[in-house]
């Protein structure tokens, strides 16, 4: 065991891992953590704690990874590039570990262009390839990025980001080689919508032992909307999404559109289920964390499975 | 070269108020190929003051002057016998130029009228583009001469991240992606090889003020006097 976190014992165990997702709020509302952490209690492995997400500033993604550990969720304590430099983040690492944070998730971040800051200026002292090389240093060899020795290291799960359908396409497989090369323990990707595309990243994965030194989770959004559909596949970078997506969405009843979403999600979820090289879903719900319970009986994704 | 842009007006008039008499310098090398602060930018930029003044009932007596560079002792000493009668200098350099003067004449307020830019090529007449941010620590040689820490938007050194968007950066459709240009252009050299390896977090050595003796060189004792 590298961190012994209950995603890690999951994944080791050989169960295909089901992970959540839970965006801290724009103040100081514990209620609200509290809130969403309870419709995602028994449901994931693990939830992810996003980290200012879209460059906005929100609750301290290590305060509600802690919020989330007292409501008996183990989270998935993502941090990003943009906000911090080594030093911060090095020491935001020792602390989050201490209080009991056992998964990271190592992102470079949007640009701070896009949030409520858009004067701000972005940091980005290393990057995610880099900050990968950080933890699993501090980890492995107990040192810092400088090459001082780490009083009691942290044994974190590394986690990291893969985007199969960003440009160029043929090298994302190759990030995500060097993100492994760089010592990252898993990866969850982009929410996927192209199903051939990522078919494709995923033979290519395999060919090249990739998926034989990291898991990967699968990044499933269910739509909520036609509107969202089209706003994803038109304003997100990075996103792709078919025109078939959105023409099933369009002929069902517009009572259904929803729960057509869902479906389709349930129908990847049974794809990555046997797709060689798939070691779990993560689902981000966005603001939809009321429809975690409903989402992951219909995938037949539960009970969750207990590891000690 | 080094590229900048004037700065607004009102500001520059905010900046001269209690001023009656300037000398408002000029720099004709980058800063004059950049259409900033050349001679003719010092001229027309000191009838505009001129105007404006006259028009607030409260002149100002400015003249203008273009040395060669104003980073360049050599060239400001030209200047020695003249800043004596003026009340404050502008200067339409660089901010390395408007310095240089500042650190020559420290009795006298030395005042910018322009903002520093950037480093960075000419497109075309008037039309200039960054490309370097003088890092200190040089990867064009692996990254296929397209900088990644000027020309992404994060600075990555292992990009290109998971918003390049159709070819193009996540900030702007309009600004092609670096590590997309970057991997085009390894891959049509046949180097990809280039970028396989992780570049590990760098050591930035622009944190404090750099100095650069070349080979064979040494800093005079009468240095800065």
């Amino acid at each position: 065991m590298k961190a012994g976190s209950n995603l890690e014992k999951i994944l080791k165990a050989g169960h295909f891992a089901f992970t959540g997702e839970l965006g801290p709020p724009r103040g100081t509302g514990v209620e609200e953590v509290k809130h969403k952490a309870s419709f995602l209690k028994g449901m994931v492995d693990s939830v992810n704690i996003t980290d200012n997400q879209t460059a906005v500033v929100r609750m301290a993604s290590w305060a509600a990874s802690l919020i989330v550990i007292q409501e008996g969720l183990e989270p998935n304590y993502q941090m990003v590039c943009r906000d911090r430099n080594r030093l911060a983040m090095q020491s935001d690492i020792l602390g989050a570990y201490t209080l009991g944070i056992r998964n990271m998730l190592c992102l470079s971040g949007d640009h701070q262009k896009f949030g409520d800051h858009p004067q701000a200026k972005g940091v980005f002292d290393i990057d995610s390839m880099q900050l990968i090389a950080m933890v699993k240093k501090m980890r492995d060899e107990g040192k810092f990025q400088g090459g001082t020795d780490v009083e009691h290291p942290p044994k974190i799960f590394i986690g990291a980001a893969a985007n199969p359908f960003a440009d160029p396409f043929e090298w994302r497989v190759h990030r995500l080689a060097k993100k492994v090369a760089a010592g990252v323990d898993f990866i969850q990707t982009q929410c996927i919508y192209n199903m051939e595309k990522f078919r494709n990243f995923m033979k290519m994965a395999n060919d090249m032992g990739l998926t034989e030194k990291v898991y990967i989770l699968a990044g499933v959004t269910p739509m909520k909307s036609i509107g969202m559909a089209r706003y994803m596949k038109a304003k997100v970078p990075g996103m792709d999404v078919p025109d078939e997506i959105i023409k099933r969405l369009q002929g069902v009843d517009k009572t259904k559109v929803a729960d057509e979403g869902i479906k389709m999600a349930c129908e990847q979820i049974e794809e990555f289920k046997e797709m060689k090289g798939v070691a779990g879903v993560h689902l981000m719900a966005i603001e939809w964390e009321h429809k975690v319970p409903e989402i992951a009986e219909r995938a037949k994704v539960l009970p969750r499975p207990v590891v000690d | 070269m080094i590229v900048a842009k004037r700065k607004p007006f009102d500001e520059i008039k905010q900046l001269l108020k209690g001023y009656k008499k300037v000398l408002n310098v000029g720099c004709g090398t980058c800063v004059a190929v950049c259409l900033a602060g050349g001679e003719k930018e010092v001229s027309v930029l000191n009838a505009e003051l001129d105007m404006a003044r006259k028009i607030e009932d409260n002149p100002i007596e400015i003249s203008g002057i273009t040395i060669e560079r104003q980073c360049d002792r050599e060239y400001l000493e030209a200047l020695d016998a003249k800043v004596g009668e003026y009340e404050a200098l502008l200067s339409m350099a660089c901010g390395a130029g408007i310095q240089f003067l500042a650190e020559r004449y420290p009795t006298i307020p030395v005042l910018p009228a322009v903002d520093t830019t950037f480093i960075g090529v000419n497109q075309a007449v008037g039309w200039y583009e960054e490309r370097c941010r003088s890092c200190s620590s040089c990867v064009l040689g692996q990254t296929g001469g397209i900088c990644p820490v000027t020309m992404c938007a994060k600075g990555l050194y292992n990009g290109p991240c998971g918003g390049t968007n159709k070819g193009n950066c996540e900030i702007d459709a309009s600004q092609p992606c670096a590590w997309y240009m970057i991997y085009e252009r390894l891959k049509g050299q046949n180097r990809l090889e280039c970028i396989l390896e992780i570049t590990p977090a760098n050591d930035w050595q622009n944190q404090t003020p750099r100095t650069v003796i070349q080979p064979g060189y040494s800093k005079p004792e009468t240095a800065g006097k």
